[in-house]
């Protein structure tokens, strides 16, 4: 193993690299365009024998990628806002035709106004397009999280589409130590993918026919079953995972939820800054804690509810906001999830880092001690707050 | 040139498909499996041709035929040939495959044309055929930028102001043939064995080739069905649509017209022309079309002449 200081979109394009992909067609777009620039020298030089498709658009570039999963090979792309939008359509159809792409998201603002900064605004609005979601917290999770992915996707009883998502500028574009696997040792954890099913002149079939309403809704069952199967792929090849690098990974990582009274649910890098905070107000004798889901699509329901069954105050954390919704896109998740918990935490749906809005850890010390009042008086005092806005 | 003989008595576009009679898509499916040279994939745009001839659990292909959207045809047709270029190079693949892309005029001339320039400029090695029926027909004729000026479809309505489409059809080849591609043409079904070849010469071209076939469609031009091959007959034989190609930087025509119909003949068979010619006959924009077809065929004529 080898400590490398690579930003996050380097570790993806690096994590693309040892992961063998015969296809990568992508777009440029600010801040992914580290990921395909990275990965075009590699094809440039010699190193990798993928086809790189420079295509025109980001609809394009998951369209060539549909076609090539389609053949067998295996695939990659990356993209953000914009781009990710532009792509809506060809989303639903890359995962109803069961093509197990993986698409390196960094994630940013969507317009208007246009911005170029980090949040989850346009991950969140693709969350009922049938990917797997993954967002990592820095580059060694972006970089682990890239390799097991294609072993998600490619799994017989998944078969789907994943994104792996990363922050756009705090992960995408900051240097950091990565600790690197050996290719053979990617090779042996991944060895080459065995597509189910291919578009073989010798095994002729037709694939993306019209379905009406006799047979349809079959094919849309049939797309959940292998979102529930995901959780179960998961752990496996997280477990897997930890043999070749040491390293842990599952639906969700928790800090201090043994005794936590209140707690900060969240995805990506704010997960860093909210566990250095609990640790000095722990430090301190206050009982707070953090959950960080690194899976959010399929959302890991046990697993957050197991987590957070014993606190009394949460605070979820939303990079986005779902106009007209009654929370935002995680928080309604969250409180979908824990439903059925005898006794519900108080929650506190907390919208902060719109645009790349900067949160400090004085912010979340904030909302722990706002958490904190809700966990000992048992009322939210409010239920939604947009942190670090001007009024 | 081909006889009808050396043809394949294989039917790859299987029968029983669900498209109108007197559809040409189904007979330009048939002509372009007869053409192909191996082993081959068909990429399908949405479409008549892709709604009628997979409906799910049947389908009409004894190929491989994937349908993956309206505007992305030629997009998914670059990634599926640069697929098995890739697994090739890693060994584990070792046919050479054929990749056609099909795909309508309001896939081709509209919605799809950024993808089609895209992999025409990347130079990936495949065929993109055009079904040229002049109109948006599968979601019930609407107009296009391959409508002609002056038909009647359902958003470009003869009224009282306006008689027809006032824009003229676009020129694809020519679009085509700027990006340098090696080779470009149009064809009719009237004219099998000139779609043949030309279609087999589309294979063969190493590097993107374009044909754009006029697809009779009784329904949105509204002729006699059993008349389709005699509506594209007559298209070329009154210069409305002129057969010719653009192979390696020289434009060749390839069915010479010395002694044309007048293009009336060809409208007023038409109802999507008809309101030219009742209640009141409207001699202004027939003339006006007239104008056009022989100023379009002479500019065809001066571009085969260099």
């Amino acid at each position: 193993m080898t400590i490398v200081g690579l930003t996050g979109d380097e570790a993806v394009a690096y994590a693309v690299k040892q992961s063998k992909v015969d296809i990568v067609a992508a777009y440029p777009i600010t801040p992914q365009t580290i990921m395909v620039e990275r990965f075009s020298k590699y094809v440039a030089d010699g190193e990798v024998q993928t086809g790189y498709v420079c295509v025109e658009s980001e609809h394009s570039a998951l369209s060539a990628c549909v076609g090539a999963s389609l053949t067998g090979a295996r695939v990659f792309t990356a993209t953000a806002s914009q781009g990710l939008a532009l792509m809506h359509e060809m989303l639903y159809i890359a995962s109803g035709l069961r093509c197990p792409i993986v698409m390196g998201v960094a994630n940013r603002a969507l317009s208007a106004p246009i911005n170029i900064h980090g949040d989850h605004s346009d991950m969140m609005g693709s969350r009922d397009s049938g990917w797997v979601q993954i967002y990592a917290e820095n580059a060694q999770e972006a970089y682990d999280w890239t390799i097991m992915a294609f072993k998600i996707a490619e799994d017989n009883d998944v078969q789907l589409p994943v994104s792996m998502n990363l922050d756009g500028f705090i992960i995408s574009h900051c240097m950091e130590g990565v600790d690197l696997l050996e290719d053979e040792a990617v090779n042996r954890f991944l060895q080459t993918r065995k597509p189910l099913f291919t578009i073989d002149p010798e095994k002729p079939i037709t694939v993306g026919a019209l379905c009406f309403t006799d047979y349809y809704f079959e094919f849309k069952r049939q797309q959940v079953e292998a979102m529930q199967n995901v959780s179960g792929v998961l752990d496996r090849v997280c477990k897997e995972y930890r043999g070749v690098s040491g390293r842990n990974y599952g639906a969700l990582e928790t800090f201090g939820m043994e005794d936590a009274e209140a707690a900060i649910i969240c995805l990506g890098s704010t997960a860093g800054t909210a566990r250095e905070v609990a640790r000095k107000l722990r430090a301190q004798g206050k009982k707070v804690g953090v959950v960080k889901l690194w899976l959010y699509r399929p959302f890991p329901i046990e697993e957050v509810s197991a987590a957070l069954k014993r606190v009394k105050a949460l605070a979820v954390f939303d990079k986005a906001i779902s106009f007209g919704a009654p929370y935002g896109a995680l928080c309604s998740d969250v409180v979908s999830a824990l439903h059925t918990l005898k006794e519900e935490p108080k929650i506190l749906n907390v919208v902060y880092g719109l645009g790349g809005r900067d949160i400090t850890p004085s912010d979340i010390e904030l909302v722990f001690n706002e958490a904190l009042d809700t966990a000992k008086l048992g009322i939210v005092k409010e239920k939604a707050m947009f942190l670090g806005v001007r009024e | 040139m081909v006889t009808l003989k050396e043809l394949s008595a294989e039917e790859l576009f299987a029968s029983g498909h669900r498209l109108c009679a007197g559809c040409g898509e189904g007979i330009i499916n048939r002509m372009t499996m007869k053409a192909l040279r191996g082993p081959t994939v068909i990429v399908a745009a949405t479409g008549c041709s892709e709604v009628a001839t997979t409906i799910y659990p049947f389908t009409s292909w004894r190929i491989p035929w994937a349908h993956v959207a309206f505007e992305n045809a030629a997009a998914v047709a670059s990634g599926i040939v640069e697929a098995y270029n890739a697994m090739a190079r890693r060994g584990a693949w070792d046919k050479k495959v054929d990749v056609i892309a099909m795909a309508g005029d309001g896939g081709t001339y509209d919605i799809g044309i950024q993808a089609l320039s895209g992999a025409l400029e990347r130079g990936h090695d495949f065929l993109y055929i055009c079904y040229d029926n002049e109109a948006y027909m599968n979601t019930g004729i609407q107009r296009s930028g391959a409508t002609p000026h002056g038909a009647e479809t359902t958003t470009s309505p003869a009224g009282n102001v306006i008689p027809g489409k006032p824009e003229w059809k676009k020129d694809l080849i020519g679009i085509c043939a700027a990006h340098g591609i090696e080779y470009a043409a149009t064809a009719s079904p009237a004219y099998w064995n000139d779609c043949i070849m030309k279609v087999r010469k589309g294979i063969e071209v190493n590097g993107p080739a374009v044909i754009d076939v006029l697809s009779p469609c009784p329904l949105g031009w509204r002729h006699d069905s059993a008349r389709s091959i005699e509506m594209v007959r007559l298209a070329v034989e009154t210069r409305y649509f002129p057969i010719y190609e653009f192979e390696r930087g020289k434009y060749k025509l390839n069915l010479n017209i010395s002694k044309p119909k007048p293009v009336e003949e060809f409208l007023k068979l038409q109802g999507r022309f008809g309101h030219l010619f009742k209640p009141t006959y409207r001699k202004n924009v027939i003339d006006e079309i007239q104008q056009n077809v022989d100023a379009n065929w002479n500019r065809i004529l001066k571009l085969c002449a260099n």
